[in-house]
């Protein structure tokens, strides 16, 4: 049924605020570099390569990373078992990383150098070689599955209990329950994830190049950077970081087409979990699974721990006044990307291209480079103010901006399910606006909402991001002062600072997550 | 309550802002510096506090992750930028510099270089150098390769950085050319299977390095100083090539509009003192472009001198370079 | 009064036209066959839906502008009258005030609004706490509060059982002749029309006819009401 019109009111005048600041941070400072450059080139042969390689593998790492999270995710919601919510907030922890971190973390595990590597050298057999095609794709999955994991276990939460119970009810056999509400969930679900984490991997650059073995592996990023700072060409800079913004329209436009809504219905929260029967092969198989990603998310994780423990007492002071002024940082992008996600969302909500124009948007600041967006920035804020005295409430608003899809795609089907489940309800009882966000969709929100906060702040947090472009020396962030320290031979305080960023990050995303977790539902 | 309230509110808003008001009488010196330069661990911070004694200014930093990107900043910002120096310019950079007219002649400056090359320059002031070379670990490799053939015909594995992305890995680009000229691309191909990847930074191939992802890896014949004398560790080595090595001499400059062009100018002096001087061996770990009176650090006797020093001169730079990386393209991959 | 004046309801290629008053107090059914519009008349008097032409008109005044929350009305919906998250009390406390912003005075007229309901102790609660019957009641507690002057029962209570469903419609008619408000029911139960409603609004091809008396309607059906009676 149509809408009703009414007037502009004060959540579609943030949303439309939200929408136009997004389209400033990512398309104008784009535009502002080209403005700068002048007329920009036309791609070439060697852009191409670089552009069908990107797409390739992180088509490749999303399509692995969703199809492995479908098994892991059933297994989470089917198996109660000790230990399954720290499971859970642990899934929140690859994605934290920075990516430097994580990759040492992984090559300590598969390198060369590695555990396995190790052990089965007495066995007679060479070393593990990861480097190449394999070695991205295996790291981009340790990142993407976690965040897979969570977002299709959200799509499960989703689900109202009541189904399962009527399910149960009519003696429905797994198969069943996966044709008639697996199936509708994840034709929900499935599409965003594998966007979200093609996204992610388009601009992945220190994991897809470290891990690349050479110039094969050459992502349009790292043509970004040839561009800014080998050929001083930012006009080409700007056009290939237009080319990323095109690659993810067609990718968001195509995802759109083909999502469709669950319409699950709302249900009454009803406090119980209806386990349908099982075979005892299906409890084999589900336990299967999660012991192996366990393993497979929590050895580099361990890995990284073990490497920094014994020089956390080496740091210096100054670690902890970057950790603070991280933390500050960290908790203000995450609450900034709520609200504009959740004003986007408003906007985001409603049919027709207002509607598309929205989602679009949320999704556009995966794409950009943040080289382009950081020097665009740079250029925009030049005229009005020096650029490096606002370097740290820059950061925080790209950090929001970067944050701004994920939680995004976090919340938008929490949404919908409560527009369609309480918007009419709410509406006749005339319970509308400020009073409508706290009442009802806040509340009602509640899991996904600390989730995405978590998810928020912990990248955030781990960001290298912009302030390394805006370049005040005084006001470091711990990422940074991480990444100073192994510029600095100082490789072990730097294990240690990763150590430090990681439990911050992971504390901060656990306290968020579990606010959200203990909701009733 | 309320003041507790503004106190903490003022404590986060200075944590996060820059440059409290009450310093703005002084006049401002805007240096432009990489990253690592002004850090903790850098010659930033002695440098800073050296030149305040006695400039009655305020030194202010302001960074880009390296060389490379500084010039990119610069140009960016034209004529309309804060500099007043640029600190970190490399000779691969020089050329392109000067010819944006940004730059300005510096004073006469009264110094005897230690550089392995003449130096006669009236734009860029040079404070420190290098040579490139390939670091392994004296315990696990035995076999030291003397040339970059050798290398090649080796097992032995190594990681460098990308070109594209680094000092480093342009510097090695470099290198070979300037040792082979038209074959370079043949030993690019050579070299193919002794590398394990090709990383975006120097820190990223360090880091790899000291985890044992590799027998070698490009950096500096400075580095085993570090690790002699931070850490009391005489394991790792610098690989001397028959070749030669590369040259790498950091230079700064003076902006053709800078506001503070007397203190720039003193500034660019003090640069080539021996206050600055002793202090880049152990923090830049480089050598400094003026041997100071007291020689260097007791560690740096231990390091290998090349013979023979490789470099193009910077107008030939811009040219090779382009040349070169498209030959390491063709011979790595595409 | 409620007055359709010349309306036409568009939903895709459906098409629904009226053109009818109510005079109010009292019990009005509204029956048809399932799709006929019903539901869609409902919605559009209640604000969800923008009819495509006419006007909506309450004692004279033009509904129209106001947003669903503004208009004087009531909406008892199938289901989803409650919100699961919010205590009994809070739910009915909805009824005086959309923001939950209410006074000591105000909590004493939801405890009576709950004891007029047969739902006394009970405010703390949380829906998923309460039979079937008593979620039912917690809605009509809540339109006791929000004391409109039009209430809209769209098949209300069509989960509850026979006896329960004519207990809870008593429970409406008595609630509405105590604040002399106007019953507007969807129903698909000619019996519950005839117990409850004295007159009948009659939806069938794309026309919502004007109200006539439930007795003669039934007595008498028109032949598109014969087909959906099975008579």
């Amino acid at each position: 049924m149509a809408e009703r019109a009414r007037p502009l009111s004060l959540g579609a005048a943030a949303g439309w605020l939200a929408t136009a600041g997004l389209l400033l941070l990512t398309v104008g400072t784009t535009a502002a570099v080209l403005v700068r450059a002048g007329a920009a080139p036309r791609p070439g042969p060697g852009d191409w390569a670089a552009v069908q390689f990107t797409a390739l593998q992180a088509a490749a790492s999303a399509l692995i990373s969703a199809a492995l999270a479908v098994p892991v995710s059933r297994a989470l919601v089917r198996r109660i078992f000790p230990g399954r919510g720290a499971l859970i907030t642990l899934m929140g922890a690859p994605f934290l990383l920075p990516g430097l971190v994580a990759v040492i973390g992984i090559l300590e595990v598969f390198g060369r150098a590695g555990w396995i590597s190790r052990a089965i050298a007495p066995l007679g057999l060479a070393p593990l070689q990861i480097y190449g095609p394999a070695g991205i794709i295996l790291a981009h999955v340790f990142f993407n599955l976690p965040l897979a994991v969570r977002l299709i276990l959200q799509g499960w939460h989703d689900i109202p209990a009541e189904r399962f119970r009527l399910a149960a009810s009519l003696g429905f056999g797994p198969r069943d329950v996966a044709r008639l509400l697996e199936w509708p969930m994840l034709r929900t679900t499935l599409p965003g994830t594998i966007l979200t984490i093609f996204l992610i991997c388009l601009t992945s650059f220190v994991v897809a190049l470290t891990l690349g073995g050479g110039p094969r592996a050459t992502t349009v990023e790292l043509a970004i950077y040839q561009a800014f700072r080998f050929e001083f060409d930012p006009a080409r800079a700007a056009m290939l970081g237009a080319v990323q913004f095109a690659l993810c329209l067609c990718a968001t436009l195509a995802t759109m087409r083909f999502a469709a809504g669950a319409g699950f219905g709302a249900g009454l929260d009803r406090p119980i979990r209806i386990i349908v029967a099982q075979a005892a092969g299906a409890r084999i198989h589900d336990v299967a699974i999660l012991l192996m990603v366990t393993a497979f998310l929590s050895a580099p994780l361990l890995a990284v721990v073990l490497a920094g423990l014994p020089y956390l007492f080496d740091m210096p002071a100054s670690l902890a006044l970057a950790a603070l002024r991280s933390l500050i940082m960290a908790v203000a992008s995450s609450a900034l990307a709520l609200g504009i996600a959740l004003a986007l969302a408003h906007v985001a909500l409603r049919a027709g291209p207002a509607g598309k124009l929205a989602e679009v948007t949320g999704m556009l600041s995966l794409s950009a480079s943040p080289l382009v967006m950081g020097t665009g920035l740079f250029l925009l804020l030049r005229p009005l103010i020096d650029p490096t005295a606002v370097a740290l409430p820059a950061t925080v608003a790209v950090n929001a901006a970067m944050a701004v899809p994920f939680v995004l795609r976090i919340l938008l089907p929490g949404l919908r399910e409560i527009q369609a489940g309480y918007g009419r309800l709410s509406d006749s009882l005339g319970v509308t606006g400020w009073p409508r966000l706290r009442l009802v969709t806040l509340p009602r929100l509640r899991r996904p909402l600390g989730f995405a906060a978590g998810l928020a702040a912990a990248l955030a947090m781990g960001d290298l991001g912009v302030i390394a472009l805006f370049g005040d020396p005084d006001r470091a962030t711990l990422p940074l002062e991480v990444f100073r320290l192994m510029g600095a031979y100082r490789t072990n305080v730097a294990a240690a600072g990763a150590v430090v960023l990681l439990v911050l990050s992971f504390t901060l995303f656990w306290i968020c997550d579990r606010w959200g977790r203990n909701a009733r539902t | 309550m309320k003041t507790k309230k503004t106190i903490s509110a003022l404590m986060i808003a200075g944590l996060l802002t820059a440059t409290p008001a009450l310093a703005e009488e002084k006049p401002v010196l805007t240096v432009y510096t990489y990253d690592s330069f002004a850090s903790e661990w850098g010659p930033g911070p002695a440098v800073e506090k050296g030149f305040e004694a006695s400039c009655g200014c305020d030194l202010k930093y302001v960074t880009a992750g390296d060389g490379a990107a500084l010039l990119s900043r610069v140009m960016m910002e034209g004529t309309h930028g804060k500099a007043d120096v640029v600190l970190g310019l490399d000779m691969n950079l020089m050329a392109q510099a000067r010819n944006t007219g940004l730059f300005a002649e510096h004073p006469k400056i009264d110094a005897e270089y230690t550089l392995p090359i003449a130096w006669e320059d009236p734009v860029f002031v040079p404070f420190d150098w290098g040579y490139f070379a390939f670091v392994y670990d004296k315990t696990k490799v035995k076999d030291v390769p003397t040339d970059f053939k050798a290398l090649a015909a080796s097992p032995l594995k190594i990681i460098i950085e990308d070109p594209r992305s680094s000092t480093p890995g342009l510097g090695l680009l470099m290198w070979v050319k300037s040792a082979y000229g038209d074959g370079a691309a043949q030993v690019w191909k050579d070299l193919a299977d002794n590398i394990v990847t090709v990383t975006p930074g120097w820190s990223e191939a360090y880091g790899l390095f000291l985890k044992g992802e590799s027998d070698m890896v490009l950096s500096y014949t400075t580095s085993p100083a570090y690790h002699l004398i931070a850490e009391q560790d005489d394991s790792k080595a610098a690989a001397p090539f028959t070749e030669g090595h590369y040259l790498q001499v950091e230079v700064a400059a003076k902006m053709a509009g800078a506001q503070q062009s007397d203190l720039a100018d003193s500034f660019l002096t003090y640069l080539t003192s021996s206050d600055v001087q002793a202090v880049i061996p152990e923090t830049n770990w480089m050598y400094p472009a003026i041997t100071p009176a007291a020689g260097l650090p007791t560690g740096f006797g231990t390091l290998i001198t090349p013979d023979k020093a490789l470099v193009f001169p910077p107008a030939e730079a811009k040219k090779v370079r382009d040349e070169a990386l498209s030959e390491w393209l063709s011979a790595l991959g595409r | 009064m409620l007055a359709l004046d010349h309306l036409t309801l568009a939903v895709g290629d459906f098409r629904l036209a009226a053109h009818l008053t109510v005079k109010d107090p009292g019990v009005t059914a509204i029956i048809g066959a399932s799709g006929s519009g019903k539901s869609t008349l409902l919605a559009a008097i209640a604000g969800f839906l923008v009819p495509q032409s006419g006007r909506i008109l309450w004692n004279g005044e033009d509904l129209l502008p106001l947003a669903p929350g503004q208009r004087p009305l009531t909406m008892l919906f199938q289901d989803q009258n409650l919100f699961p998250h919010l205590s009994t009390a809070k739910n009915v406390a909805l009824g005086l005030s959309p923001s939950l912003r209410l006074t000591a005075a105000d909590w004493a007229r939801v405890d009576q609004a709950l004891l007029r309901t047969g739902l006394a102790g009970l405010g703390a609660r949380l829906p998923s706490e309460l039979s079937g019957g008593q979620q039912a009641r917690v809605a009509l507690a809540r339109m006791l509060l929000r004391a409109r002057p039009l209430l809209l029962l769209d098949e209300a209570f069509a989960g509850l059982g026979p006896a329960l469903k004519a207990e809870m419609l008593d429970l409406v008619v008595a609630l509405a002749t105590e604040t002399r408000a106007m019953v507007l029911m969807v129903s698909h139960d000619p019996d519950d029309a005839l117990r409850t409603a004295p007159q009948t609004i009659l939806v069938a091809d794309g026309m919502a006819h004007p109200p006539v008396s439930t007795t003669d309607l039934l007595a008498n059906p028109p032949p598109s009401l014969r087909r959906y009676l099975g008579k």
